[in-house]
């Protein structure tokens, strides 16, 4: 099985371990709800170096993710980033992924790592022109710091004005290696960094977080928090909420999409799906009280099946039961009340506008701030506020 | 990890406190700390005959459901209403607040087949290894 540089840490740190697509990684440290609440309310750090980085340059790299991803990527500028999807033929999704920019010609794609092997293959066989694709996750890590403390801690430790990046901004970590960079993203749903590191950097912010946060009530968080703050957050799961089977409008991701674009991947089948009209749509729901909404439950309206839950979990903020799943659009208005069949018991559903839970982002500049990240060396950093 | 000495347990992880009037079931604290994050219980009806070894009720952590087992056959005498409604009790204290239901017991004899605390604790360091 797989390991990231961190494992010595996880288990140092009484890590549950679990296996997640061919990686060993923490399931939780002490408990889901308690790491839940840290990120929610003062801090979390999570190791997702599992999840790939692939490096696309050259001439022909904007070209060809213009071709092989939904959203308009010649509108991100450089020191930005894109949420985005990418398609196969028939417009369903391959991967749900993160693209930075990183200069002219040069793009830091994210990936999941389900996805990992069969993303890269399909980027280099779909590549065009002048363009490398490179898999440079060897050797790399993913840290995410995420809570309301993060721009405070990460000043610290970094030494650096992180505040001053807006959501979806990124900026070079130059003392830490080419290709080091942090940027304004997460998978929570609040305030947060992500950064993607060389191992040996990684390993020293994780414990240089870890240490100087203690005492703000910082805590490694694993991948059951992570999925719980993800849904509460409203936030997709490529291979539970959507597949290949599944369009961005299916998905409710409409809003990634850039039908104005001359052609793309899959257009034409969305061209189409758009004139038919949706025979599903992707909402949200909560019970008042009840079980956990697990993928796979059933959701009836009138005693007839209208669709499926994908996710669920226990919201901590609205401390009630939520969910995420498909239904017929007849059954997708805000407070239509439906019901879900969990083992023999019935129990109702209100649909509710996505996400359950939005947190605020930290935009004060700190009054002792150093100067921001990498400021000397990239033009990207000179554009921020 | 406490494990009370009056009580009887099973493989499953349940624990029974045999009484004159019935036997009260819960979870033990090796169950409860594997579970973690206890956030939904359902109970089983008052007035439910239950089998020994079938699933009579069901606790909800965040990571998954667990069925959990009547210890005993019988009848179904009580049910712990405040478990229900403050889930976490479980958690906090699974011997006392956090017990689940009882039993009315149909089939004495079959206590004979449940674990002391020595048994249980011996099956637990072997799970271990």
């Amino acid at each position: 099985m797989n390991k990231t540089a961190f494992y010595d840490r996880h288990r140092q740190l009484g890590a549950k371990m679990t296996e997640f697509h061919g990686w060993e990684m923490p399931l939780y440290y002490t408990s889901i709800i308690e790491e839940h609440k840290a990120v929610r309310e003062a801090l979390g750090i999570f190791d997702v170096s599992h999840m790939a980085q692939v490096l696309v340059t050259g001439p022909d790299a904007l070209k060809t993710l213009n071709e092989l991803l939904v959203s308009d990527i010649s509108q991100v500028g450089e020191g930005r980033a894109c949420y985005t999807l990418m398609l196969n033929e028939a417009g369903g999704i391959l991967d749900d992924l993160i693209v930075f920019r990183l200069g002219v010609e040069e793009f830091l794609v994210i990936v999941n790592c389900a996805t990992h092997e069969s993303d890269v293959a399909w980027l280099a066989s779909h590549a065009q022109g002048k363009v490398t694709v490179t898999d440079i996750s060897e050797g790399r890590c993913i840290i995410a710091v995420q809570g309301p403390q993060a721009c405070r801690v990460l000043e610290q430790v970094l030494d650096a004005r992180v505040t001053s990046l807006g959501r979806f901004q990124m900026a070079p970590i130059r003392t830490m290696g080419p290709d080091a960079c942090i940027a304004r993203t997460g998978y929570t749903g609040g305030d947060g960094f992500e950064l993607f590191l060389p191992n040996q950097h990684g390993l020293r912010v994780w414990d240089l977080v870890l240490s100087h946060a203690k005492a703000l009530g910082a805590r490694p968080i694993g991948l059951g928090a992570r999925d719980t703050l993800r849904v509460e957050a409203g936030l997709r799961l490529y291979g539970t909420d959507m597949d290949a089977a599944t369009t961005p409008f299916d998905a409710g991701l409409g809003w990634t999409v850039a039908m104005n674009k001359a052609s793309f991947m899959g257009k034409d089948v969305l061209v189409k799906q758009k004139q038919r009209g949706l025979a599903r749509h992707f909402v949200g729901f909560e019970l008042s009280q009840g079980p956990m909404p697990r993928h796979g439950c059933a959701l009836h309206m009138d005693g007839r099946p209208v669709g499926t839950v994908t996710s669920g979990t226990f919201s901590q903020m609205l401390n009630r039961p939520i969910g995420m799943g498909y239904v017929e659009p007849a059954a997708s208005p805000l407070g239509t009340v439906l019901t879900m069949t969990v083992r023999t018991q019935k129990y109702p559903v209100t649909i509710v506008k996505l996400p359950f839970w939005k947190g605020e982002i930290n935009t004060l500049p700190s009054r002792t701030g150093p100067a921001a990240v990498g400021s000397t060396a990239r033009p990207t950093m000179e554009k921020l506020p | 990890m406490e494990f009370p000495k009056e009580l009887l347990y099973t493989k499953s992880h349940e624990w029974a406190r045999r009484d004159a009037a019935d036997t009260a079931i819960g979870i033990t604290a090796h169950a409860q700390e594997e579970l973690r994050d206890v956030v939904f219980i359902e109970l089983p009806k008052i007035g439910k005959v239950v089998k020994q070894g079938e699933p009579a009720a069901v606790i909800e952590s965040v990571k998954a459901a667990f069925d959990i087992y009547a210890p005993i056959s019988g009848t179904v005498s009580r049910v712990n209403e405040a478990v229900a409604k403050t889930p976490q009790l479980i958690n906090q204290n699974c011997y006392g607040t956090g017990w689940m239901f009882a039993i009315t017991p149909s089939e004495p004899k079959e206590f004979a087949g449940l674990l002391s605390v020595d048994e249980y604790t011996k099956q637990l360091q072997a799970e271990a290894h």
